[in-house]
């Protein structure tokens, strides 16, 4: 079917400010959006700049505004879009993170915020000859941060941090926390909290919830920040 | 650089990776007549032999016309059944596997069989270390200095010519973490050494070259060259294929010597960077095609339908490419049979 690719392009050699340029391509409607970027790329434009690696939703490479919405471009399907012959796309970079270039944002505030709550297991207790060893439910216990693939998506969608407070470290990373705080072999919390228990850490979370709509690993964002919060609370205690 | 594992199940027509798990929980691999046809294969191991067993077994399939298109083309493909492990089986061990599908085929794993096809994979050969990493400098001459190479880069001679499923993470938490700590006490202690005046000009005029090229972009050379590999130096190669490939190979290093980046921009210019893998996938196609036109036998990721037998009185070595102008200079090395002799494979 006939597109076009309506794409937010910024070269920050040439450019004052971003502009939009439009592509027409024939594409079969099962295509990935990303099928489309990397055809631009190749046949109709080589500047077009964008990440991508693995192209099947695990690296979490190609995180974009696809008609306004986070969503991972080698995970979105033209037809799932609604796409019909002769319609358009949309596609812009992240919000939240400087623009580098077209749809690359620079991912160091993002990154940062991540290394800050320390995500590695902590536990300087002897390991034992084999393995710190785990039961099938402590194991579930962080079954779902553990699919996080760092896209960035929840980071761009989070309305705290685009409208009240850029410094919160944002989903993300209380996510990647939680990933450790509910591990049943790690003993950092304590380690973790002066990035967490802050007004820019867990409490700037407001429950709005977008994080959790656009994660394109389905996971419950949301509820890992408010477990957090109250784990805290309980430390407290 | 010859031995190349092919996965036996990828997505059709997208390679995504379905994981052997799907087969170990009881998924079975059918052709268009719906017959589990690993059974005449591999009669005890059937589903679960070695991949690149299972991948020659669905080449055979899709050449007899029993592929689902059945056409006899090298990209038909074949249907792996999970629909016999349930659902709750299905959405608990294999949970990334039933959302490839469901995003990318439209169809659930739990009621509809998944379309599959071989897919390259892993690529036994690379840059010979010791066990340290250290980069080989040929058959006794000892390492180069502060030159190290881990992973899928590298062989360290572990796998032979057909690495086995998860035996990656060898190369990875074993001998990456060995090469870590021997950079680390090597980087401790080295100087840093005195590079000649210009020693960046190599780099600085192939970019320059790139960027005023006359002639198309890079992007059609990698499809040709993708094509080529997979059909004429796959799974099961000939002589007279492989002959074709490197003329075709030839063919595409020359547009390449002309190929033009677009970008003219410095920074984040993955247009360049693309460019300059692309040379790098030219050149490995080229030792590799070279390596499996010499080697006129089979084994393991390497299978010649022109010499079908394994013949270890001539080829069980190593082949050790070097290329500089022309064709690779090869040579060869034994190999290390002290812990592991080759033995027939039955399955």
């Amino acid at each position: 079917m006939r597109i076009t690719f309506t794409i937010q392009r910024f070269d920050p050699e040439k450019d004052a400010a971003p502009h939009f340029e439009g592509y027409e391509l024939e594409l079969p409607p099962e295509s990935r959006v990303l099928d489309g970027l990397v055809h631009i790329k190749t046949y109709l434009d080589g500047s077009l700049a964008f990440r991508k690696s693995c192209a099947h939703g695990i690296c979490g490479s190609d995180a974009m505004l696809i008609d306004g919405e986070e969503r991972l471009a080698c995970k979105t399907i033209l037809r799932d879009l609604g796409a019909a012959d002769g319609s358009s796309i949309r596609i812009e970079p992240l919000k939240g993170l400087p623009v580098q270039r077209d749809l690359m944002v620079d991912q160091e505030r993002f990154f940062s915020a991540y290394r800050s709550v320390r995500p590695y297991l902590i536990n300087d207790e002897p390991a034992g000859p084999r393995e710190r060893k785990q039961s099938q439910a402590e194991r579930e216990a962080i079954d779902d941060p553990t699919k996080c693939i760092l896209c960035a998506s929840c980071y761009s969608a989070c309305p705290v941090i685009r409208e009240k407070n850029p410094a919160f470290i944002g989903p993300a990373a209380v996510l990647n926390a939680a990933r450790f705080v509910f591990d049943s072999r790690d003993r950092g919390t304590a380690d973790r909290l002066p990035s967490l228990d802050r007004p820019d850490g867990v409490w700037a979370c407001e429950n709005k919830f977008r994080c959790t709509q656009v994660c394109p690993r389905g996971i419950k964002v949301t509820k890992s920040i408010n477990l957090t919060k109250r784990k805290i609370e309980s430390l407290r205690k | 650089m010859e031995f190349y594992q092919f996965h036996p199940t990828g997505i059709a027509g997208m390679g995504i990776l379905i994981t052997e798990a799907v087969r170990g929980e009881g998924g079975i691999l059918k052709n268009r007549r719906g017959e589990a046809f690993m059974e005449e294969y591999a009669p005890k191991l059937r589903d679960l032999a070695p991949r690149d067993l299972i991948s020659k077994a669905i080449l055979s399939e899709l050449k007899r016309g029993n592929g689902m298109r059945g056409d006899r083309q090298i990209d038909d493909y074949v249907l792996l059944d999970a629909t016999g492990l349930g659902k709750q089986v299905v959405e608990e061990k294999i949970p990334d596997i039933a959302e490839f599908c469901r995003v990318y085929l439209k169809i659930d794993p739990v009621t509809q069989p998944i379309p599959v096809q071989p897919t390259a994979h892993y690529g036994m050969g690379g840059v010979p270390t010791d066990h340290n990493g250290r980069v080989l400098r040929g058959e006794g001459k000892g390492t180069y200095a502060g030159l190290y190479a881990a992973g899928e880069c590298a062989c360290v001679s572990v796998h032979g010519a057909n690495r086995l499923g998860t035996n990656s993470l060898v190369d990875l938490v074993v001998f990456g973490r060995r090469a870590g700590r021997h950079i680390a006490e090597y980087a401790a202690n080295a100087d840093l050494g005195h590079l000649p005046s210009g020693s960046d000009s190599y780099a600085r005029d192939k970019i320059a070259r790139l960027k005023t090229g006359k002639g198309a972009h890079g992007g059609a050379i990698r499809e040709t060259l993708q094509k080529t590999m997979m059909e004429k130096v796959g799974i099961i190669r000939t002589g007279e294929e492989i002959r074709a490939a490197i003329g075709t190979v030839e063919d595409l290093r020359d547009q390449y010597r002309e190929a033009r980046v677009q970008d003219g921009n410095s920074a984040f210019n993955t247009d360049l960077l693309e460019l300059l893998e692309l040379e790098n996938l030219l050149d490995l196609a080229f030792v590799t095609a070279h390596a499996a036109l010499r080697r006129e036998e089979s084994r393991g990721g390497h299978t010649r339908d022109d010499f079908p037998e394994r013949d270890d009185a001539r080829w069980l070595r190593h082949s050790l490419a070097k290329l500089t102008e022309g064709a690779p200079e090869f040579s060869y090395k034994d190999v290390d049979t002290s812990l592991f002799a080759p033995k027939p494979r039955v399955y």
